[in-house]
């Protein structure tokens, strides 16, 4: 009895198929449309309401939007990184559900939702409970600061990358919690690495961050991008073309330090499906598990966003500019992300503390002297 | 009632297992249970462990036990064969070859020319494919995704021969008392020089991905020393007792299926990384072997006597005289040995299988501790342990 | 310091390696084959190394029985390591007209019961060769999967007849065993 593929499944895949790469295709078309479109919503809303009430419901609406936004690109990534997975490993990744796998992401999503919301006998209930959600804010929050384009962000704090590093750190606190609440011994060594790791860490990003606001001046992630607006050449080019190399150098200890935050490998110790078979998700299932997933994807992104803002410009780009731009470096960069996911063993939990203490600590500061050393005060 | 007396010996306070009364403050017994990503199978290994130091390991086996020994005295010789391609999964023509060697020696068989060419084509192609699982596995412990998979890839040219020649992937059932089961297709020599023209390359290649990757040393050499001494006196074998420096291969010591005539180094740890003897060490010889195989099967293709019947010496009926017979190959996993007693009938009276795996466990908890948990995956890797071997 | 630099210095180049042996395996196609091909699925099974196939030779799959040339000598009963043929005969009376095997043999047992039990064949092919006539063989059909363990007695006696179809036949038990 040979097996054929059932025709309902066939039908319902040529069915939704078209609609999701259209849909994802529509996406990009927002995207790149976005300035005028917000534009516009401006305009409509200041000649419609009072000032105060059209400023209200304009940064709701960009918060609405950001929500919808990020929360659609772990769809995107997840099938993204099955891709990548495969084809370096000479396989062909998803290709069954849905043309090439694109309703993968959507068939796993359904699926998390109908499995049983399992709580561990013995588990610390209301820190079982809080854990994921600290864990999705940490990773969420931090996009209110994220500028898509030229105005196209919910709230330029003018201390911006200080509380971009503030919000990381309650990831820390969620997946602490989680490990501690699981009543699983793995999971508690899960929890105990990930929070050295964390808060080891956040040290060298702090300092790359400094580097960059020395020769910035601003903590704000609009006059980041504002000093970079010449593109490649200039007076005013990309950050890591500058300082003759030391911007090179704070980007990759930057992205480092990233891949760390994300506990993404050669870092995942904490999650290393190997050793603890998941760590300090180990007792997660369903929604639960989703959100622990979601906020790994959605801090990714947020990894290679502010990557892409600190040292390549953000939205300015060397020939146009806008969001599409800044989606597009990104992309690249969570490229790279899964690149060296797939490439690298992970690190053992005190090599990982070692390379952060002996080596990346002294580098950054090293780098940071010589950069305050050259750089001319601005104003 | 006896049931029930026999099933309290294995309960918790047993002498083997770790007792929660005798430990001291902070420490704590971790059980890494016989379903475990990692394990290689069904093995549990009970740590006591201080935060991430281990401080005592104590392996508990018996999960995969089928009862091949019994096995063995209730079937014909040439019936026990398959079970004894079960015992170690991933390199079954080595398994059947010692048995069939030993059951030879019993009955004064010499097998002809082209049936020891051909015994010695297979047991090398599976030694490659038993490396490369055994790597591409240790990879995957580590953390490294994709060295698996292309190491798989290989290996499954390696099976796809295998079933031209045999009918099966896995379990062959091709070494028979006195001969071969099949001989080679039209066309099999030929695919098989051009797999291991395809195949060379792969081997540089991984080195480039992971065996001098700079994370995968760190993690690796410094890890899991064995030292010589050690080694030999529990009698380790294989890879595992060379990647402490030892030149010992049973195919250099006692030559068995024509392995005299051919050309090929045996490849000791040299400590490249860290000291002679970690698990880097262990895992390295088993690179250098799989070229070193290769080199062995490119002489054996060319010397391949171009006639012989394989069938010529098999017995219609093995019926040994009584007496006794040891013998013992190199397998990938090391010194694998039968002792066959024979009472004259047709059905063996004893067969006993000495595992090199079951050695390379007892040696485990000596070189566990004082290693952090995520070393002790890596400890357990590089030994290349397969449970039903171990546990027969 | 000269170690730290060196370290440094190694880990960069051996990672950059590594990442571009990944980077060319991004490029290169990929060795999967998919199972279900609908379109063509005598196309399916090409090996890597052996493209134009194998699998009709030598294969060890389903076991098969051409019960008329069965001359129930029980070879293959015998010498099956794990006891999953089950084979009864009766003597033929000599007053019944002379049967023969399709290579001439004379059949002098009727064979009452030939039952294999598939789910515990080891798939060894030991009993193929000590059969006279070649009627038993392992034929390189592979998916033959059973929802429940008792269709996988296989019964190939003519006396009871080969296996009807799964939905026509009532439960049974196993066979008992020799």
């Amino acid at each position: 009895m040979a097996m054929k593929r059932p025709a309902l499944e066939a039908k319902i895949s040529n069915f939704l198929s078209p609609l999701v790469i259209a849909g994802a295709g529509g996406f990009l078309v927002v995207i790149a449309l976005l300035p005028k479109i917000a534009e516009m919503i401006r305009t409509q809303l200041q000649s419609a309401l009072s000032p105060t009430w059209a400023s209200v419901v304009n940064i709701a609406l960009g918060v609405g939007a950001t929500v919808f936004l990020v929360a659609q690109l772990p769809i995107f990534l997840i099938w993204f990184e099955r891709k990548v997975a495969a084809h370096v490993q000479d396989r062909l990744g998803p290709m069954r559900v849905g043309w090439h796998g694109v309703l993968q992401s959507f068939a796993d999503g359904i699926k998390l939702l109908f499995k049983e919301d399992i709580i561990p006998e013995g588990a610390d209930r209301p820190l079982f409970r809080i854990a994921p959600v600290l864990v999705i804010m940490g990773a969420f929050a931090a996009f209110a600061v994220v500028p898509w384009g030229h105005g196209l962000i919910i709230s330029d704090l003018n201390i911006g990358l200080l509380y971009i590093v503030a919000i990381t750190s309650l990831g820390a606190i969620g997946i602490l919690m989680a490990g501690w609440a699981s009543n699983n011994k793995y999971s508690l060594y899960g929890g105990m690495r990930s929070a050295a790791q964390l808060v080891a860490y956040e040290i060298p990003t702090a300092l790359v961050i400094l580097v960059v606001v020395i020769q910035v001046g601003s903590l704000s992630l609009q006059d980041v991008i504002a000093s970079q607006s010449d593109g490649l050449w200039g007076e005013n080019r990309w950050l890591l073309t500058r300082m003759y190399g030391l911007n090179l150098i704070a980007f990759v200890i930057f992205f480092i330090c990233g891949l760390a935050e994300t506990n993404r490998n050669p870092f995942d110790i904490p999650e290393a499906e190997s050793e603890l078979v998941a760590g300090f998700h180990t007792e997660y299932s369903g929604m639960r598990f989703a959100f622990f997933f979601l906020a790994e994807y959605g801090a990714m992104w947020l990894v290679a966003g502010v990557a892409a803002i600190l040292f390549l410009g953000g939205w300015v780009g060397p020939y146009f500019s806008g969001p599409l731009v800044f989606f597009l470096k990104t992309l690249i960069l969570v490229f790279v992300q899964m690149w060296l996911r797939w490439t690298l063993p992970r690190l053992r939990v005190d090599q990982l503390l070692a390379l952060c203490w002996k080596y990346l600590i002294p580098i950054t500061l090293a780098v940071l002297v010589t950069v305050a050393g050259l750089s001319v005060p601005p104003g | 009632m006896t049931t029930a007396r026999v099933y309290k010996d294995l309960e918790p306070d047993s002498a083997y297992a770790f007792k929660p009364e005798d430990l001291e403050d902070d420490e704590m017994i971790l059980n890494m249970g016989p379903q475990h990503p990692s394990t290689h199978g069904v093995l549990r290994i009970e740590l006591k462990t201080d935060g991430e130091i281990v401080k005592d390991a104590r392996p508990h086996i018996g999960y995969l036990h089928r009862n091949f020994e019994k096995h063995a005295e209730n079937i014909d010789y040439q019936g026990v064969i398959p079970f004894t391609d079960r015992m170690d999964y991933v390199g079954s023509m080595a398994n059947s070859l010692t048995y069939a060697v030993a059951v030879e020696k019993l009955m004064a068989i010499e097998v002809g020319e082209r049936v020891k060419s051909l015994r010695v084509l297979v047991s090398e192609l599976q030694r490659i494919a038993s490396h490369l699982l055994a790597i591409g596995t240790y990879g995957l412990d580590i953390g490294a995704f994709t060295p698996f998979l292309h190491c798989f890839r290989e290996r499954e040219k390696i099976l796809d021969l295998f079933e031209w020649l045999c009918g099966a992937r896995l379990l062959y059932n091709y070494n028979w008392v006195g001969g071969v089961s099949h001989d080679l297709p039209e066309g099999w020599t030929d695919k098989a020089r051009q797999f291991l023209g395809e195949f060379a390359p792969v081997i540089d290649e991984l080195d480039d991905l992971l065996s001098l990757n700079k994370i995968f040393t760190n993690r690796t050499a410094t890890v899991g020393i064995i030292p010589p001494d050690l080694a030999v006196a529990y009698a380790l074998s294989g890879p595992n007792l060379r990647g402490s420096g030892i030149k010992w291969d049973v195919r250099r010591e006692e030559p068995y299926c024509g392995y005299e005539k051919y050309d090929f180094e045996i490849p000791v740890g040299q400590g490249r990384y860290g000291p002679i003897g970690s698990c880097w060490d262990r895992y390295y010889v088993r690179v250098e072997e799989m070229r070193q195989s290769v080199r062995i099967l490119h002489q054996a293709l060319d010397k391949l006597p171009a006639e012989g019947d394989v069938h010529e010496k098999v017995p219609k009926r093995v019926k040994p005289n009584p007496g006794e017979a040891y013998a013992r190959t190199e397998t990938p996993r090391g010194e694998l040995a039968f002792y066959i007693v024979s009472d004259g009938g047709l059905i063996p009276y004893r067969v006993k299988g000495r595992s090199p795996c079951f050695v390379a466990m007892s040696l485990f908890h000596e070189i566990a501790r004082g290693e952090m948990i995520a070393d002790i995956i890596a400890i357990i890797g590089s030994l290349d342990i397969v449970l039903g071997e171990i546990d027969r | 310091m000269k170690e730290y630099l060196e370290g440094i210095w190694v880990s960069i180049s051996t990672i950059a390696i590594g990442m571009g042996v990944t980077l060319r395996h991004l490029f290169m196609p990929s060795v999967t084959q998919q199972y279900l091909a609908d379109e063509n699925p005598e196309a399916r099974w090409k090996s890597q190394i052996v493209p134009e196939g194998f699998l009709n030779e030598r294969s060890r799959m389903r076991l098969h029985v051409k019960i008329e040339d069965c001359i129930g000598c029980k070879q293959c009963e015998k010498v099956c390591p794990v006891d999953c043929i089950y084979i009864t005969t009766e003597k033929r009376e000599k007053d019944e007209a002379p049967i023969f095997a399709s290579d001439g043999t004379a059949i002098k047992q009727r064979v009452v019961q030939f039952d294999i039990d598939m789910s515990l064949c080891c798939y060894c092919q030991l009993c193929v060769y000590p059969c006279p006539t070649v009627c038993i063989l392992m034929t390189p059909e592979f998916e033959f999967a059973e929802t429940s363990k008792e269709n996988f007695l296989y019964r190939f006696a003519k006396e009871k007849p080969l296996q009807p179809p799964a939905e026509k036949r009532p439960h049974e038990p196993a066979a008992a065993g020799a």
